[in-house]
């Protein structure tokens, strides 16, 4: 079946079987490699992708689900000024290990930040509950809430 | 890798659609939300021959307040739940179960509907529906008709639709409960985004001294979620305190019948059900007079 939708800006066509998810569309039709192949079951985040701006993980969309609407990745934020001082204050805070659950983060702290989520370091650790299984958290949730704050340095 | 089963997709444009394809296709699965039923077809759990693709429709998605209850389209997700403040100021029960479900990429794509007619022992939106005597609203070509949540769940997974119905709406009477006090907890293996062990909500109204009514419901505890009769009957007409409580919570034993899965053991549902009933019994007194539910 043929489905058309926004990605990153642009309009793309790609032709899918009912049962793909979004998750391989992205990664293996558009080549969208940020986008990570996790635990397949919605439970690690590492697939993260915004659907009309909004956090979703992508392994649990059918693709045939997005017809019409608008899916950003991190490549879609590369010029985008909060996205920039986000990855800033992740170098900064040294909140990246291996790296595979980061793109889904970033996004996800991106969308909060956007939304004005995080009034407190509880807000952060309530909203961005994607697993990272090297860093213990700690550096991430800095990271985010020092964005959040705007306060730079430490 | 997973992969989903083969079957025939269809996006419905409005709800006539919708019901249409309901009546006409035999064996198929209404994707909402799809956290349940996509991760159910990677298992195998479900091998529909139709998917039909309700999250379109947009006439499902509303929250209105009509002074006495609020009707909540089935469509609407978790997270707009979780932001509305009408749900946080006139229904917090459903609030607070709103919050602790799952995380946020799953709350901005799982469905009260779906939450409802999947029809999880562990489904994080039945205790405080069942409390709030809420009532489904059910639709099919040949007309609607409302079901009290009660009656709703039939065992697991399995709810009292017709095969050509769905569940359109979702009325929450609170104006009927504003006079109680009531509290809302949820045991899981972590603090937070977990499958709940044992979720209670609780709802009590106390008048010249004696409970004249309360209501306990609890999910992962039996095969649906339930309410907690034995308990509620002890309580009425009693003098409010902890040893009521106390001894009104061991009756929680006689309305559940827990398993042991990979969350726990029977056990410790048991006496975490007990623990909490009692709690929540408290809490919920507490609340009533201080002016209600917080």
């Amino acid at each position: 079946m043929r489905v058309e939708f926004i990605l990153n800006g642009r309009r793309v066509a790609v032709d899918v079987e009912p049962s793909e998810t979004l998750l391989n569309t992205l990664r293996f039709k558009l080549r969208v490699k940020s986008v990570k192949r996790g635990c397949e079951r919605g439970e690690c985040g590492s697939c993260t992708i915004l659907l009309d701006g909004q956090p979703v993980t992508s392994c649990m969309l059918l693709t045939l689900q997005v017809e019409g609407r608008e899916v950003t990745t991190v490549e879609g934020l590369e010029k985008d000024d909060l996205f920039r001082r986000l990855v800033e204050y992740f170098i900064e805070e040294g909140a990246i290990q291996c790296g595979f659950c980061t793109p889904g983060i970033l996004l996800t702290a991106w969308a909060g930040l956007k939304q004005g989520r995080f009034k407190s370091v509880d807000d952060v650790r309530e909203y961005v509950a994607n697993l990272c299984r090297c860093t213990g958290y700690v550096k991430i949730i800095n990271a985010i809430y020092k964005a959040a704050t705007g306060v730079a340095g430490r | 890798m997973y992969r989903l089963p083969e079957y025939d997709y269809y996006k419905p444009r409005n709800l006539e659609e919708a019901l249409k394809l309901l009546d006409k296709l035999g064996d198929a699965r209404v994707l909402a939300g799809g956290t349940d039923l996509i991760l159910d077809m990677k298992t195998g759990r479900y091998k529909p021959r139709s998917v039909i693709d309700i999250g379109g429709l947009k006439e499902l998605k509303y929250i209105i307040d009509t002074g006495e209850a609020l009707r909540i389209g089935a469509l609407t997700t978790i997270q707009e739940l979780v932001d509305s403040p009408i749900v946080h100021s006139k229904t917090p029960l459903l609030w607070e179960a709103a919050i602790r479900f799952a995380y946020w990429q799953i709350r901005n794509m799982a469905t009260i509907g779906g939450n409802l007619c999947n029809a999880s022992p562990a489904a994080d939106t039945a205790p405080p529906l069942l409390v709030y005597n809420a009532v489904v609203k059910a639709a099919s070509l040949s007309g609607e008709r409302y079901i009290p949540i009660g009656d709703f769940f039939l065992g697991p997974r399995h709810v009292s639709l017709g095969r050509s119905e769905l569940l359109v709406e979702v009325i929450v009477p609170y104006k009927s409960l504003e006079k109680y006090g009531s509290a809302y907890a949820k045991i899981g293996r972590r603090r937070g985004h977990d499958i709940s062990v044992v979720a209670a909500a609780a709802a009590i109204r106390v008048e010249d001294g004696l409970i004249a009514d309360a209501r306990v419901a609890l999910n992962s505890i039996a095969p649906t979620p339930v309410r907690a009769r034995s308990v509620e009957k002890y309580l009425v007409g009693r003098r409010p305190g902890i040893e009521v409580f106390r001894e009104a919570s061991k009756l929680v034993s006689s309305d559940v019948s827990p398993i042991t899965d990979v969350r726990a053991p029977a056990e410790y549902r048991l006496h975490a059900a007990m623990v909490l009933v009692e709690d929540l019994l408290l809490e919920s007194y507490k609340r009533s007079f201080r002016g209600g539910q917080e």
